[in-house]
């Protein structure tokens, strides 16, 4: 094994794809990342890249102690996957069940040891809906 | 699943005939988990007239503790012959039954005992349990385990048209349940107002929808059926288990309205030979008022998606057509973390007549289910008088 799932994954993200795995045994997509199909057992996962299209299936506003209020979802990938993220560019509050959203990367930032913390996907409403 | 997991496990093959709760709610500064399971558990034999030294089966569960069936033994000066520290979140120690029963039936220990401590409100929570880092959920910054929970609440909401006003109902009902017992944390009155009202936490919850951050611990005691019947208190039965795991992280679980209850349940039904509409006393766990509704459905009381009108106009309040969560639940009583132990406490109190103020009439059967992680691991217990068996 030369190089992990996540680090497959990452790599990806950090060339602004949303990439994800596709089990050709289960003919199904697979996420997160992982070595063994969860659906059929197999170890023969494949990758591909999502169109980065997705609908809200579950939403919340999470109220920190300090700071503000802030979204996190549930998004369904129209590729067949589900995965925990984050719609921006609009009140969280507004952020609907069944909403149509177009995935980016957020991009990597400096954290407080000086590290980076890693790129991840978040979303923004699809503005034509497709 | 397929089939039923616990084909091999008799109806009634074991009794619960100790149970008592440690020390609650903020517990004396120093006091740590295995003190707390130390005591649940030298109550509990004086509950059932037993001696500490009669125990030769151990199961508990902590997150303070990795070792916990180590320490604990050592504690107590015991070296059980059957040991398990099986740990899957809240509903740990209703797993813990159906192992237990399993082991009294093969002979693997004659007494057996179950037992839990949490100093998480002392502590404080991030030090009693220590958050897993998950690069797929960790970076949106869920503030676990609510967030989880609101996420099946919106989808509940979404497809049922379920309003946090029935949500506030079940908070409210577990309020008047704990104003009957003396040992609950919660002492005033609550309104559907002020629950709505409260600090948002997660939306659609505020703090009032949320379990309380108490510590606790406690323990049970089991026995063959022989054997129950020469100790001290009416032996409660163990008339059927289930036990049902969906997924670990709420990304992953594959249907938000539906928890593994329906599978759980089911098993525990069909291993009992009862239905809903047979038990007397139901004791869910609460650890957001979301969850109430949820099992209610799924265990058989209502159909699915009427759960939020179901907990409406008193119904499961004291005084009202079934009775839910009576010592108070999760979200009044006590919640030290890991709530279940509580649950199967609180039957078997039920069963034996001994709850007073908050006594159900005539209760001859109970049902406890627990729930762990974020609707991820769920295990139902079905309990019944000696009638019953």
């Amino acid at each position: 094994m030369e190089q992990s799932p996540l680090a497959i994954y990452q790599a990806h993200l950090d060339k602004g794809e949303l990439a994800y795995q596709w089990s050709p045994e289960a003919g199904r997509a697979v996420f997160y990342p992982r070595l063994v199909c969860p659906y059929s057992g197999s170890t023969a996962l494949e990758w591909r890249i999502a169109s980065g299209l997705g609908t809200v299936y579950a939403t919340t506003v999470t109220h920190p102690q300090q700071g503000a209020p802030y979204n996190v979802a549930l998004i369904d990938c129209d590729e067949g996957f589900r995965l925990m993220s984050r719609v921006e560019d609009i009140d969280p509050m507004n952020v609907r069940i069944g909403l149509r959203v177009r995935f980016r990367t957020h991009k990597p930032v400096k954290s407080k040891d000086g590290g980076e913390e890693p790129a991840y996907p978040v979303f923004v409403p699809a503005e034509d809906g497709r | 699943m397929t089939g039923p997991i616990n084909s091999g496990l008799r109806r009634g093959g074991a009794a619960i005939v100790g149970a008592a709760e440690s020390d609650l709610g903020h517990v004396a500064d120093g006091l740590n988990p295995i003190d707390l399971m130390a005591q649940g558990i030298a109550r509990a034999v004086e509950d059932a007239g037993l001696k500490l030294r009669d125990i030769d089966g151990l199961l508990c569960a902590t997150t303070q503790s990795r070792t916990s069936g180590l320490n604990l033994s050592e504690y107590l000066g015991i070296s059980p012959r059957f040991i398990d520290t099986t740990i899957l979140g809240g509903s740990s120690f209703m797993f813990h039954v159906a192992h237990a029963v399993a082991a009294l039936q093969l002979g693997l220990c004659e007494i057996a005992s179950i037992a839990y401590g949490s100093t998480q409100r002392s502590v404080g929570r991030r030090q009693a349990s220590v958050r897993e880092i998950n690069p797929f959920e960790t970076p949106y910054r869920p503030f676990l385990p609510s967030t989880a929970y609101a996420l099946a609440a919106s989808r509940h909401m979404h497809e049922f048209g379920t309003t946090r006003e029935q949500m506030a109902e079940v908070a409210v009902a577990a309020r008047q349940w704990a104003l009957l017992n003396p040992a609950a944390w919660e002492k005033k009155p609550l309104t559907v107002q002020e629950v709505l009202n409260a600090r948002m936490v997660s939306y659609p919850f505020t703090v009032r929808d949320i379990c309380l951050v108490t510590d606790g611990g406690g323990a049970i005691i089991l026995t063959s059926p022989e054997r129950a019947r020469s100790l001290k208190k009416p032996p409660v039965y163990v008339l059927g288990c289930g036990q049902e795991i969906t997924h670990a992280n709420i990304s992953s679980m594959p249907d938000l309205t539906v928890t593994g209850a329906a599978s759980s349940g089911r098993e525990a039904y069909a291993m009992a030979g009862l239905a809903a509409k047979d038990i007397d006393v139901v004791e869910l766990y609460d650890a957001f008022t979301i969850n109430t509704i949820l099992f209610l459905e799924d265990l058989g009381f209502c159909a699915k998606g009427e759960g939020g009108q179901f907990v409406t106009g008193g119904r499961i309040a004291p005084g009202g057509a079934l009775p839910v969560n009576t010592n108070g639940g999760g979200l009044s009583y006590c919640h030290p973390g890991m709530y279940g132990l509580f649950l199967l406490i609180e039957a078997v109190r039920q069963l034996r007549g001994e709850c007073g103020a908050r006594q159900v009439k005539d209760a001859a059967t109970a049902i406890a289910h627990g729930n762990g992680g974020v609707l991820s691991s769920q295990s139902t217990v079905i309990l019944g008088t000696q009638a019953t068996v």
